[in-house]
């Protein structure tokens, strides 16, 4: 599989349907860029042109604004803005919800309006349109899972349903936690701690989250952020229970699925 | 003597009212002392606001049995509130229950609703007295309460049951009066003399408007303030998504100028401070927010950060933005001008710790009854520690230096984020 950036489109001329805005997190980290390359494939095989930036995306200073650093926001903001509308670019789509949010909200002000989608959205669409067919022996039904709001998604920007939808869409039986949608835990990086040590207390929140999963006792727990699935991970192996649980994102779920 | 008691009521009603109106202003300038900040989009969507999260409570309906016990509290409050009118002429013009000629079975429709409510009212304040103090809430129980906030939340729920209590034994005293409650209660007073019943009802009579005058003017002390506060503060709510953070245009065109110097201005002025060390850095409606705050804990209850065991509390943010804000108040108008005192927001009531827990979830801001935000205050706090004093955790410094270098949060190649296609 040939992944296109926007300058192999623009040195023939043409333009994708949209821009995989693919983040720090699904660019470096090791796991985070399996949901890259589940993503990629499910894009791939439903059709879409598509383009990365490739090695002139840069981080949209998200963590960086949330620590309280507005300049350095600032300085990736224009500089990404300059890129995008370099390229023209309309129509964004992200695996991470930190980018999304950013891109989504708080670009616009600064000169930088687009189209922009989290993935989860996007899957749920290509599934109603059927442009993503699932194989007819469909080995996630009935599976239980949990779905993990991610804070960036669910209350900063009120998408609860499209990642249930396409877990739904696979018939897997969805369990939800004690706290879900609204009132959704967070997994504990956003704010910039991901980059950080957690402050002094009696537990850690991934540590909190993860026991709310494993009381589920579901066999997935499904995450929309590559942060939220670290966290995830991480909380789920420290209690010992990766042999009855993973975590996995939903474009991976649904990539597994696929045609 | 009649005479001489329609005096003093008026005398009394025209000091409470001065009182209470004083306090007011000085509230109302207490919160224009932050930044300014325009919010003058989509008034409909504003009012649509009010009338869900202020007037419908919508938020507080996430649990159906304290909102059914608040709304009764609070309707009650308002209504019973319309006798007041009555009470007032009375009072002034030396009559007895002046609108009952007038009204005909309507007062006495009126009245019956009254004394329903006020019963309904005495036995949600017994309850919440009890949740409070007996049963063992985690959010009601927290150390955040200590002190003032919970005589102050307990004084609030005693004096509501004394004023019913008191508006109860008006009407049960009043020989021609024939109202629902106050004549199942009518046994209690069975066997006085008609002059006892009328001494009793004029002291409950007093004892009763004399009581709304002094929580009237306790409540600009108290948390119950947002009972005026919700409402102005569900119409300046935010719109955006709830993700989105405060653009700082003056470091966006700061940026720009560096980039585009043609651009620049001649006379550029760049502002003094960046983010909010004391409170007169923060915007009004961060302050009106403070003022508004209930003290009810939602948000702690939900903050992972707080959950968890951290320092931070969000409602701690908010009581202490308040006790700032009153005594920078309290400064003023004994210097005429703020004259200053070696203190501020950040650090001495807000502690660097408490900032850095916050994950930014917005979780407190999603739980608020009233329409509040701590994080937008977190945020301004945290620019400050980190533009105006470089106070950041290491971890932090090497993630700046990161993404000014690599253009990523970690110490990755630029030159690899396209890495992965190669394995795709």
């Amino acid at each position: 599989m040939k992944v296109n950036t926007m300058a192999d489109f623009r040195a023939r001329g043409e333009k994708p349907e949209v821009l995989f805005w693919v983040g720090c997190a699904g660019s470096f980290d090791q796991r985070a860029q399996k949901i890259t390359k589940a993503f990629a494939t499910i894009l791939d095989k439903a059709g879409i042109q598509y383009a990365v930036l490739g090695k002139e995306e840069a981080c949209t200073g998200d963590p960086a604004r949330r620590a309280g650093n507005e300049f350095m926001f600032q300085m990736m903001a224009y500089q990404n803005i300059q890129v995008l509308n370099g390229y023209e670019i309309k129509k964004i789509v992200t695996t991470c919800p930190h980018c999304f949010n950013t891109l989504k909200n708080e670009y616009p002000e600064l000169g930088g309006v687009y189209d922009v989608i989290h993935h989860t959205t996007f899957l749920q669409e290509l599934i109603e349109q059927g442009k993503i067919k699932f194989t007819d022996s469909n080995e996630w039904k009935g599976k239980s899972i949990t779905y993990h709001d991610s804070c960036y998604l669910g209350r900063a920007n009120d998408i609860y349903e499209a990642p249930r939808k396409v877990l739904e869409s696979l018939d897997m039986e969805l369990r939800e936690m004690k706290r879900c949608k609204s009132k959704g835990l967070c997994c504990g990086a956003g704010g910039a701690q991901m980059f950080k040590e957690e402050e002094k207390g009696e537990k850690r929140i991934n540590m909190e989250r993860a026991d709310e999963a494993i009381e589920t006792k579901a066999e997935f727990v499904a995450s929309a952020c590559p942060f939220c699935n670290t966290m995830m991970t991480d909380g789920i192996k420290n209690r010992d229970e990766e042999v009855n649980t993973s975590v996995l994102d939903i474009a991976e779920i649904v990539a597994m699925a696929i045609q | 003597m009649a005479l001489i008691a329609q005096l003093a009521f008026s005398l009394i009603t025209g000091i409470a009212l001065f009182f209470f109106g004083k306090k007011l202003m000085n509230i109302r300038r207490n919160i224009f002392l932050g930044k300014s900040l325009e919010i003058k989009d989509a008034p409909a969507k504003r009012w649509s606001n009010v009338l869900i999260l202020a007037l419908g409570q919508k938020k507080m309906f996430h649990n159906p049995l304290v909102a059914i016990l608040h709304l009764f509290v609070y309707v009650g409050f308002v209504i019973i509130n319309i006798e007041l009118l009555e009470i007032i002429i009375d009072g002034i013009a030396g009559t007895h229950r002046i609108f009952k000629p007038y009204l005909g079975d309507y007062y006495d429709f009126l009245i019956n609703s009254f004394e329903i409510l006020a019963l309904l009212v005495l036995i949600a304040c017994v309850i919440f007295f009890t949740r409070r103090n007996i049963v063992n809430i985690k959010r009601l129980r927290s150390k955040d309460l200590d002190g003032w906030p919970k005589s102050d939340a307990n004084a609030i729920l005693i004096i509501e049951v004394v004023l019913m209590g008191l508006f109860l034994t008006m009407n049960t005293t009043d020989e021609e009066a024939d109202y629902l409650i106050s004549n199942l209660l009518k046994p209690i007073f069975s066997g006085l003399d008609s002059s006892t019943l009328s001494a009793i009802e004029h002291t409950a009579w007093w004892l009763h408007i004399l009581g709304i005058y002094a929580f009237m003017n306790y409540l600009p002390y108290s948390k119950h303030l947002h009972i005026v506060l919700a409402f102005p503060n569900a119409y300046y709510a935010p719109l955006t998504p709830k993700g989105q953070m405060h653009n700082m245009v003056s470091i966006q065109n700061e940026v720009l100028y560096a980039m585009q110097p043609e651009l620049a201005p001649t006379t550029s002025t760049a502002p003094d401070k960046f983010g909010a060390r004391d409170v007169m850095d923060l915007s009004w409606k961060n302050l009106m927010d403070a003022y508004s705050c209930t003290e009810c804990g939602r948000c702690s209850a939900a903050c992972p950060a707080n959950n968890t065991g951290k320092l931070l509390s969000p409602r701690k943010i908010m009581m202490a933005t308040r006790d700032r804000l009153e005594e920078v108040g309290k400064n003023l108008d004994s210097n005429k001008k703020f004259v200053e005192d070696g203190k501020s927001l950040l650090h001495d009531y807000i502690s660097v710790e408490e900032l850095r827990a916050c994950t930014t979830c917005n979780a407190c801001v999603e739980e608020c009854p009233v329409s509040i935000s701590p994080l937008d205050i977190i945020i301004e706090l945290r620019r400050s520690l980190v533009m105006e004093e470089s106070n950041a955790p290491v971890e932090w410094n090497g993630m700046f230096s990161n993404i000014e270098n690599n253009f990523a949060p970690w110490k990755f190649s630029p030159d690899d984020r396209d890495a992965w296609t190669k394995e795709a």
